[in-house]
């Protein structure tokens, strides 16, 4: 759960990077959406390199889908009797873990179908020119809404996820945790702020 | 005070329970929870009634025994076990829930009463050190440095209640566990045993059937000795270092 | 015949204790006891009732030593035994502070401290034994307190001048009970014990003179059932809930003794009580127990009350020179650090004067104030930070604040199963160690000095005699419940849980016990006199027959039935008080926590009569004729027999004990 947990925060952190570049006009985002898929030339054929990353999120995905899976059956059998008087418990973002991680889950679904293949895509998607798709994406108000949304529940997850990891994996320690603490928050904000800013310029008209 | 109280009530294991209502009087700020329990099970026995079952003993909050979920926190408002919380927490006319711990390794034995032997057997597995009686070397011989004594203490306090368990959204076991690994790796004397100790240990806790952790914090904030959160990431990182260690 | 008839019969000895120098008396018994070989001793096997530091200590060492160990205890886990509550600290004469210590001061002291009412034999092994203990603890991981150099700290306590208590903050019962506990779960885990949790002792089983085996009932199901041994020892504490009140656990009983007393065992001196000094006093008829605060806050913490009668200001506009530091006053050299005994009668003598504090006036100050001003609260905070805190959530006062209010109360029991040198009662082949037996402690045990008694006994003692019993009884015969001797305990057994259940009255078994405690507090508490004794004597079988009359206990026998288990306890209880109380009047001098009106020295002091009870007083049973409980199970029989062991003092010469 950590270490696929982790695969995919260092995939958010490099995605969220390359969202940003949108400021800076069609030309250098295409640029860079181009580039994606010429990284490792010349060793690597065209789109090597992306479907190698590829691969292993799918892998990353699959896994913590898997674990998630596993731990959340022998959680519920651990526990099978609730108490009469329930009462709120742990932060926001602990209690939201499993409900989190399937609205991200469809999200995925749905954002590959929606910027990746184009299948679900309104407005006409053209291969290679990611910039005017995500104008298209973000034009329509359902398109918003499902953005903004999963990337509020991205910054939950990874709040509680990031802490999570660093005591899965034994980093954690009573010296360390108010800069765990730190670091997963600080994590959290810059990844939903930076990922819902797109979908607000296009709204407010910056980018279009 | 006069205090409504809702109590679950069960046979035995296996027969079904539910909460029954009762009133009870008189109940003065100074008592303990379980002495308002004494003053209800006096009452229900002059009227005939089966007494509510509970466990407690010491009443001093170090022996471990007493067990309640009081209004969906294990053992209450405040944070000490049942058996330190006194009625000055409640107001005259407040209803309480009085639950047993809820876990599936927890089967209530009667009313608030619960089998809690899963956790000696997760002792059992390397919650010891191997020092025969008539084996030890003079106490002065290995001196401990005094922050890791501190932590062995800070973790060997645990009372083995419950609390966390019962705390636990999951029915997870890993602040008990931790506690005691942690209580005993970090001194000299439990290095021989340092990697069988965590793999075993965390083996027979898999094996009773608690639940894993997802850090909710729960246990660590119900923990009336106050066994920190980190105990557990400590014991993560003895078990993946135990793990490496044993595949050499 | 009433029960104060009671006749005196042969003196009792202990044949067991070696002659010779007393430093040397341990090695040589050791020497001279019979072994077992390391093949045979799968062979044997051996019942340990309790798993306190004494029974889990003595489980997990027999076992390591190769023995069947069959063990009980009535809590849901052994790592809940009532030692676990212990505070303070632990001796041993280790001398770490080279401030002239050694294990004959360790041995003088507990002598001394005891009132001369110990076996020199058994107090001076306690001495010597007591470094291995420290030794032991340390290599099983309990976390003693260090210093910043990385070795063990120590402190001072009650009764003596040198710093020999190790500690593990104000919980070291708890830590070295875990010590036992889990060595005891590792022979558990190797199949050496076959532990039985939840389930309690209601009856000991004699065949042929010698304890073979016991009744129990297990609290679950209730089912009865027999279990058979070459040995039973009883590691089941001491008895100080006959008093209702008192700092034991709420399930702390007498049963296990009182029927291996009933089988034959003699009773030694159970009018021995220890009323600890520093208890959170009580605060109305509700309470259920008292709570200790460790006997190591007086250390730092100054007792006063004020120096007026009836003066109800509170304690912080009380001016210092209106304050009377009592202890300190009478005892200068000692000062709050002196005896258990002597610090709980202080109090009660000042209360009694109209000087007390708090609601009732039963209290007295213990004052923190100059501590924190001399070492800052941190180092108090750090040093007795638990204590306060668990003060100041049953009081709901701030002991940083306002002095903490203490009065006496009910703690631990010097009486217990007589026992010889090898700690085997007067059955052969029943053992008694810990608070269970009498042996050590004398007529008051000095602070700090159970949890070392109990661990000597356990680890070291025991298992180093128990083998001497079982090579002389290599083979015992097999048992099972057809044996009429075993089907009568069981139909016994029986035969009382049905008649408690039938009664059906209109009393609930704590509404006896509180009676019964408020009693024995009163009568045979603090203080006792002839008179008030008589009248005990004269009061506790009519509780008794009224209990019998009309006692209520809900629900059946075969399920898990508090009710049931508290009444069939107060049986025990019941038939108890009254020994001790006859015990108390037939011993008319002042000892230690024994302390007579009529046996006073002019200030006050206790005055010891040593031409006329410089002896054990150990207690026959005499029961009814075959049904031991007596006509319809209300009586204790016939009056009891009265059996001397005299004590013989050639190390430590007995004086007026003097802590001024």
């Amino acid at each position: 759960m950590a270490v696929s947990g982790l695969i995919m925060l260092g995939y958010l952190v490099a995605h969220v990077m390359g969202n940003l570049k949108v400021f800076f006009g069609p030309g250098e985002f295409n640029a860079y959406g181009h580039w994606l898929r010429t990284m490792g030339d010349p060793v690597l054929h065209y789109s090597w390199a992306l479907w190698l990353v590829r691969i292993v999120l799918l892998a990353a995905v699959a896994a913590h889908a898997v674990s998630a899976y596993q731990l959340s059956r022998r959680d519920i059998k651990a526990r099978p009797t609730a108490y009469v008087h329930r009462r709120r418990g742990a932060s926001y973002a602990t209690r939201t873990m499993r409900w989190g991680g399937i609205i991200l889950a469809l999200f995925i679904v749905w954002h590959i179908l929606d910027l990746t293949t184009g299948t679900v895509h309104t407005g006409g998607f053209e291969e290679g020119k990611p910039y005017q798709n995500v104008v298209d994406t973000f034009s329509t108000w359902y398109g918003n809404v499902i953005y903004i949304v999963a990337m509020l529940a991205v910054g939950l997850h990874v709040r509680h996820g990031f802490w999570s990891a660093a005591q899965t994996l034994g980093v954690g320690s009573a010296r360390r945790d108010r800069a765990l603490k730190l670091i997963a928050n600080g994590l959290a904000l810059v990844l939903t702020v930076g990922f819902i800013s797109v979908p607000v310029a296009v709204m407010t008209g910056v980018v279009s | 005070m006069k205090l409504n109280l809702r109590v679950w009530r069960q046979k035995n294991a296996d027969a079904p329970g539910d909460m029954a209502t009762y009133e009870v009087d008189g109940i003065s700020s100074d008592m303990s929870f379980l002495e308002m329990l004494d003053t209800l099970n006096e009452e229900l026995i002059l009227r005939g009634e089966d007494p509510v079952a509970f466990d407690h003993d010491c009443r001093e909050g170090i022996c471990g025994a007493c067990s309640l979920v009081i209004n969906g926190d294990a053992h209450g408002p405040e944070r000490t076990t049942t058996c330190q919380l006194h009625m000055r927490s409640f107001q005259d006319g407040d209803t309480i829930d009085v639950e047993p711990w809820r876990a599936a390794a927890f089967p209530v034995v009667k009313d608030l009463v619960v089998d809690r032997s899963a956790f000696d057997r997760i002792i059992q597995a390397g919650g010891y050190i191997s020092a025969p009686t008539g084996s030890a070397p003079e106490a002065h011989a290995t001196p401990v440095p005094k922050a890791d004594a501190d932590f062995a203490f800070e973790h060997a306090e645990c009372i083995g209640c419950g609390a966390c368990v019962a705390a636990c959204p999951n029915g997870s076991a890993m602040l008990f566990t931790s506690a005691k690994i942690n209580h005993l790796n970090v001194l000299p004397q439990g290095a021989p045993e340092r990697e069988t100790r965590v793999l075993d240990m965390v083996a027979t806790m898999d094996e009773e059937g608690f639940g894993g952790c997802t850090l909710t914090g729960e246990c660590a904030t119900a923990c009336p000795k106050g066994i920190p959160l980190p105990s557990i990431a400590a014991m993560n990182k003895e078990w993946l270092r135990a793990t490496r260690k044993s595949r050499r | 015949m009433s029960y104060f008839a009671y006749t005196t019969g042969e003196p009792v000895k202990d044949t067991k204790a070696p002659d010779g120098p007393v430093a040397e008396r341990w090695d040589r018994r050791r020497f001279e006891a019979k072994l077992v070989n390391p093949a045979n001793r799968r062979k044997h096997t051996v019942i340990v009732v309790g798993t306190g530091l004494a029974g889990g200590s003595a489980g997990a060492t027999l076992a390591e030593q190769g023995y069947r160990v069959v063990q009980f205890c009535y809590q849901d886990s052994p790592r809940r035994a009532h030692s676990i509550a212990a505070q303070g600290g632990i001796n041993a004469a280790k001398n770490y502070r080279n401030d002239g210590d050694s294990v004959h001061r360790l041995f003088y002291d507990t002598v001394k401290g005891g009132d001369f009412r110990a076996r020199e034999s058994n107090v001076h092994r306690l001495a010597q034994i007591s470094v291995e203990i420290i030794d032991q603890c340390v290599a099983q991981g309990v976390p003693f307190a260090r210093e910043y150099g990385g070795l063990l700290d120590t402190r001072s306590f009650g009764g003596v001048q040198v710093s020999r208590t190790f500690y593990a903050r104000g919980q070291t019962g708890q830590q070295l009970l875990l010590g036992a506990y889990q060595a005891l779960s590792r022979q558990i885990a190797a199949g050496n014990v076959e532990m039985h949790p939840r389930t309690e002792m209601l009856d000991l089983i004699v065949v042929d003179g010698r304890a073979r085996g016991i009744v129990a009932r297990d609290l679950i199901t209730g089912r009865i059932s027999t279990h058979f041994a070459d040995a039973v020892v009883l590691a089941t504490g001491g008895y100080g809930n006959v008093f209702y009140l008192s700092t034991n656990a709420m399930n702390s009983n007498a049963t296990a003794v009182w029927r291996a007393h009933r089988r034959g065992a003699y009773f030694a001196n159970p009018c021995f009580t220890q009323i600890h000094p520093t208890c959170i006093p009580r605060t109305g008829d509700h309470q259920s127990k008292l709570t200790l605060m460790s006997e190591s806050l007086r250390n730092d913490g100054r007792i006063w009350v004020p120096k007026a009668k009836g003066d109800r200001r509170p304690a912080a506009e009380i001016p210092e020179d209106e304050r009377d530091y009592y202890l300190e006053r009478i005892y200068p050299s000692f000062g709050n650090l002196v005896p258990r005994d002597i610090a709980s009668r202080a109090a009660k003598n000042v209360c009694d004067e109209g000087r007390g504090v708090g609601p009732g006036g039963q209290g007295v100050y213990l004052d923190f104030a100059d501590a924190i001003r001399r070492m800052g609260r941190r180092a108090v905070e750090e040093k007795y930070g638990n204590l306060f805190d668990m003060y100041a959530r049953i009081t709901a006062e701030d002991p940083y604040e306002t002095p903490m209010r203490i009065y006496p109360a009910v703690h631990y029991t010097m009486g217990g199963l007589w026992v010889d040198y090898d700690l085997q009662t007067t059955v052969p082949g029943l053992f008694a160690i810990g608070e269970a037996n009498f042996s050590d402690h004398g007529a008051n045990r000095l602070g700090a000095s159970a949890l070392m008694q109990g661990l000597a006994d356990g680890y070291f003692v025991l298992p180093s005699t128990i083998n001497d019993y079982l090579a002389r009884h290599p083979s015992s015969e097999p048992l099972d419940d057809t044996h009429p001797v075993v089907a009568e305990a069981l139909a016994e057994t029986e035969d009382r849980i049905s008649l408690l259940l039938a009664v059906d009255g209109d009393r609930t078994p704590d509404s006896f016990h509180r009676e019964l405690g408020e009693l024995m507090w009163e009568f045979c508490g603090m203080a006792r006199s002839e008179e008030g004794l008589r009248k005990a004597l004269e009061r506790i079988p009519q509780i008794r027959e009224e209990f019998w009359r009309r006692i209520k206990v809900p629900g059946t026998g075969e399920e898990f039935n508090q009710s049931l288990e508290k009444a069939n306890r107060i049986v025990d209880y019941l038939e108890l008080a009254e020994l001790m109380c006859l015990d108390a009047l037939h011993r008319s001098e002042s000892c230690g926590g024994h302390f007579r009106e009529e046996s006073q020295t002019a200030d006050g002091e206790a005055a010891r009569k040593d031409e006329e009870f410089s002896y054990v007083a150990a207690w026959e049973f005499r029961g009814a004729g075959g049904r031991t409980q007596g006509e319809h199970g209300t009586g204790t029989g016939d009056a009891p027999v009265l059996h001397k062991e005299d004590l013989v003092f050639d190390y430590v010469h007995p004086t007026q004990r003097s802590y001024a």
